[in-house]
């Protein structure tokens, strides 16, 4: 089991390499002087010339790159030019609120898309199916940003039941900062209130996030079902008096789930990214709109070391993927 | 003494794409307790979905037209799904299918798997929880020490990719016998193993079938098999029986045609490789009149005209054709 | 040719697909001429500024008094236009690559493939608001970034095709008679190839669109008044709840091209690769 999960940190590594390197030369190559980029616009020639001696740019590009690999080694993603402080602060700082965020919504879209996705298969054909296929279809072609802002237009302006942004109400004070995740704080600190208002401003940031992926967990693990109970061992086991409902929900979709798994860890990407927008949308205190503050300022030290990060969690989660796959699907390990 | 199970002029069609397909069009066996009645018959003749009526497993589309399935005094045709699944499956018909492989479930233990059938089918001896399934596992190492599968007692906790095929097989024939049934039904058990662990099996089942008081129910298309295994026979062809009875004396002289001719193109008894003129008419379009009139070598002018009649050959079998009537 | 038509054609959500996209692709062709307001791309006329839907606009007018119906219809031939170039320059990256990949193998094949894992393993979105960002923001730069970051979709499945196909005989047979590598290639398998290109070019298209909204929202791409579906969405916000139909519809808009490109798409898949997995 470790030999297979040391493996595939093994293929990863490459691929990581690979994202250092782009990133570095989308540092140093892209077009205009980095050294401008990184003062901003106000900057003096002087000002210039010292983040330059600063950050070693008038060194040769191979002595950079040593230099950049040591630094990414150490965490140090270098200084936003926006809030003047280390941008491997600003993100510690901010991650949790976006995985919090990130969680529920995988959260949602799993646990209601995998059984909505067996619905389907067991009523392939009848108005179930097609009602829950036309959602995944349309919960694919949903613009995120356009469901936060009719989600807000409906539940929040019109119906006034949720908040509309952030994720604490400003009156309310907040829990003491232990995980940084708000919900898990306000329940360590006993704070049902500030627990129940944490909850409110996560769920249509949340909800939002969560339509895409509940589309395409729903469409995977259909046809998933519907592939394997076609299979010789879902006749076998009625035959041997399996009871319905077990033989379904734990013996096929033990078997279905492969196809679905990956989806969830693509997903997972892709929650990250389309986080960006809700975040924004929402006033989210995340990494997200961390990212978007970053692009409209010209940060460029933000703007890539959240690519790095982003592209790195991506490839973990790979990992992790093909983790759960070799446990759920014994004969992968074998393989390897 | 009445039959263990019977089944009467069984009708079944499925609708396909093209059409409603006659797949089974009067079937009739007869199985006595504690004999082995081999059902035999060419691919595309109909076993599967005899097996499947009688197991109540039909796939969609399939309707049962006419016909009865008696076990043990009850018609299983009335049925619900939910009573066949309680009081027969694998407590009183237990199954051995024909492609071990593909019949188990890839990503469980064999022995989840087996226990779950046993959880809910073994008799009940008042034990409860935990010793119940202790007790279940106890037989179940049992069996597969009886059906000779190396290693029992860790056997249930491996895969089913672990195992060969012939060692897949006698699991399979253990978690048939696991709760005790009356008749086990085998699909072709041997059809997807090599000859010399066929051989194996075989004498294994004939064992089994003495040992444990059950009747077997076993369909294959090798007649071979059959001369080795069956105490009786019953010859399907194009979904409708056509010579039934002891298995000796058929072999010996056959009456009906189709079974002349198969047993002419046996390997062990064939002298070329011509085998049967023409092929097995489609259950879209049956023919009017007797199913094996266009390859028929005996055929006469009323063979086409309607049903032909059941009759006695000399052997006393039953045969449907006009020439025994 | 015709049989693979009659079985599209008995595909009912691909068949509203093709409806979709055809009659989008119509309304970006005849745009202004479909317009009830085909001025509104620009001018402005302030009486009548934020007026609900209503016979004479039936989308309703934003904050400078155009219609929005027809600031939508015209919107589509923008959308159209960022989708088809940002998928057409993907191809024209991805596809050579691909072929090249799969035919030639060795540490070519090896080099062009961890490129494509490489960008791969960055969501899409994060890395092609890096590149507009660092590439200055415009409308251009947000179609290279986002062809940029399509390529390897077609890279990595014309490499798999590739692959197969050299390995098989009739490729072999071809060695054998002494047909050359161009010619292999290119008569060969590019024709067996392009099957999966045009399914994924086909659902790239519908993605390019909500991608490229996405990035009209940001303020990177289209400018004002251009009438950019995602920029207009963004403009919307300030006069909302009260004036809900200029998010609305636009945002409509988006979601039914995009279903058509995406309901198409499948279809077109189910038509090309029956082996895969699907279950209709």
């Amino acid at each position: 089991m470790l030999r297979f999960v040391l493996r595939r940190c093994a293929l990863v590594v490459p691929s990581l390499l690979g994202l250092l390197v782009v990133t570095f030369l989308l540092i140093h190559t892209v077009p205009s002087d980095p050294a401008v980029a990184m003062a901003g616009d106000a900057a003096t020639p002087e000002q210039i010339e010292r983040l330059r001696k600063q950050y070693g740019l008038d060194r040769p590009i191979w002595e950079q790159f040593a230099v950049y690999l040591d630094k990414v080694a150490h965490l140090d993603f270098g200084e936003s030019a926006f809030s003047r402080r280390p941008v491997a602060l600003d993100i510690a700082q901010r991650l949790p609120a976006t995985l919090e965020l990130t969680f529920f919504a995988l959260a949602i879209s799993v646990f209601l898309g995998v059984p909505l996705g067996v619905v389907s298969a067991l009523n392939h054909n009848a108005w179930p199916d097609y009602l829950l296929r036309l959602f995944s279809v349309m919960g694919i072609a949903l613009a995120a940003f356009w469901v936060a802002i009719m989600l807000q237009l409906l539940f929040s302006m019109q119906l006034g039941w949720l908040p509309l942004r952030g994720d604490l109400t400003s009156t309310m004070p907040r829990p003491d900062r232990v995980t940084g995740f708000l919900a898990i704080d306000s329940l360590i600190a006993g704070r049902w209130d500030a627990f129940a208002d944490a909850l409110k401003h996560l769920a249509l940031p949340a909800v939002t996030l969560s339509l895409g992926g509940l589309a395409t967990i729903v469409r995977f693990t259909r046809a998933g079902m519907l592939d394997t109970l076609q299979q010789d061992f879902v006749f076998y086991e009625r035959a041997m008096g399996y009871r319905w409902l077990r033989l379904v929900w734990i013996f096929v979709l033990r078997n279905s789930i492969t196809a679905t798994v990956t989806q969830i860890g693509l997903l997972f990407g892709g929650l990250i990214a389309g986080g960006v927008v809700v975040e924004a949308i929402f006033d989210w205190p995340g990494i997200g709109s961390y990212t978007v503050q970053a692009i409209l300022t010209g940060d460029r030290q933000v703007m890539l070391a959240v690519t790095l990060l982003v592209g790195t969690v991506y490839a973990a989660v790979n990992i992790l993927v093909d983790v759960v796959h070799g446990l759920l699907d014994p004969r992968l390990m074998e393989r390897g | 003494m009445m039959p263990l199970l019977s089944v009467h002029g069984l009708k079944v069609s499925i609708d396909t794409d093209e059409g409603t397909a006659q797949v089974l069009d009067d079937v009739g066996l007869s199985l006595e307790r504690g004999r082995i009645l081999g059902v035999v018959g060419e691919s595309g003749c109909g076993k599967s979905t005899l097996i499947r009526a009688i197991m109540g497993i039909l796939p969609k589309g399939a309707r049962v037209e006419r016909g009865e399935i008696w076990f043990e005094g009850e018609n299983l045709l009335v049925f619900s799904e939910r009573e066949l699944n309680e009081r027969v499956r694998s407590s009183r018909i237990g199954f051995i299918p024909q492609d071990p492989l593909l019949a188990l479930n890839p990503v469980f233990k064999v022995g989840t798997q087996l226990l779950e059938v046993m959880r809910w089918h073994a008799p009940d001896d008042g034990s409860r929880g935990g010793e119940r399934r202790k007790r279940h596992v106890g037989r179940l190492v049992g069996l597969l020490r009886r059906m000779q599968v190396p290693d029992p007692e860790t056997a249930l906790e491996r895969y089913p990719h672990q195992f060969s095929g012939g060692q897949r097989q006698r699991l399979l024939i253990a978690a048939a016998l696991a709760c005790s049934p009356r008749l086990v039904i085998a699909d072709e058990p041997t059809t997807a193993l090599d000859v010399t662990t066929q051989h194996q099996i075989l004498l294994l089942l004939r064992e089994l079938v003495a040992e444990f008081g059950i009747s077997l129910l076993f369909v294959t298309h090798d007649f071979g098999v059959v001369a080795e295994l069956c105490d009786d026979l019953c010859v399907i062809y194009a979904g409708q029986t056509v010579e039934a009875g002891a298995v000796l004396p058929i072999l010996d002289a056959p009456a009906h045609p189709y079974t002349r001719a198969l047993l002419a193109c046996h390997p062990d008894r064939a002298t070329s490789f011509t085998g049967i003129p023409g092929s097995v008419p489609s259950p879209l379009a049956p023919p009017p009149g007797c199913r094996f009139a266009p390859r028929c070598g005996d055929v006469r002018a009323v063979c086409s005209a309607g049903q032909p009649p059941q009759g006695r050959s000399g052997t006393g079998a039953e045969v449907r054709c006009v020439q025994y009537a | 040719m015709s049989q693979v038509l009659r079985k599209l054609a008995r595909d009912l959500p691909a068949m509203l697909g093709l409806g979709i996209v055809l009659i989008v692709l119509l309304i970006a062709i005849l745009g202004p001429l479909l317009a009830p307001y085909p001025g509104d791309a620009a001018a402005s006329h302030l009486a009548r500024r934020l007026k609900p839907p209503s016979a004479d606009f039936l989308f309703g007018t934003d904050n400078l008094g155009r219609d929005i119906f027809s600031r939508v219809i015209l919107g589509a031939r923008g959308a159209l236009a960022i989708a088809l170039t940002v998928v057409s320059v993907a191809m024209l990256i991805g596809v050579p690559l691909g072929l090249i990949a799969g035919f030639r193998g060795g540490w070519l094949s090896e080099t062009i493939m961890r490129v494509t894992d490489v960008v791969l393993a960055i969501p899409q979105l994060v890395l092609a608001l890096a590149l507009a960002q660092l590439m200055s923001p415009s409308l251009e730069s947000a179609m290279l970034a986002l062809s940029l970051t399509y390529w390897p979709f077609f890279t990595r499945i014309v490499y798999a095709e590739t692959r197969r196909l050299s390995a098989s005989l009739f490729v072999d047979a071809l060695r054998g008679i002494g047909a050359g590598p161009g010619r292999i290639v290119f008569l060969h398998i590019l024709p067996n190839a392009l099957s999966p290109v045009i399914v994924r070019a086909t659902i790239g298209l519908g993605f390019t669109i909500l991608v490229a909204a996405v990035l009209g929202f940001l303020g990177m791409g289209a400018t004002p008044p251009a009438p950019d579906w995602g920029l207009t969405i963004a403009e919307s916000r300030t006069y909302l709840p009260r004036a809900w139909w200029y998010a609305t519809f636009p945002g409509l808009a988006i979601l039914i091209t995009v279903m058509g490109f995406n309901l198409l798409g499948d279809g077109l898949r189910d038509l090309v690769d029956p082996r895969i997995r699907r279950s209709r």
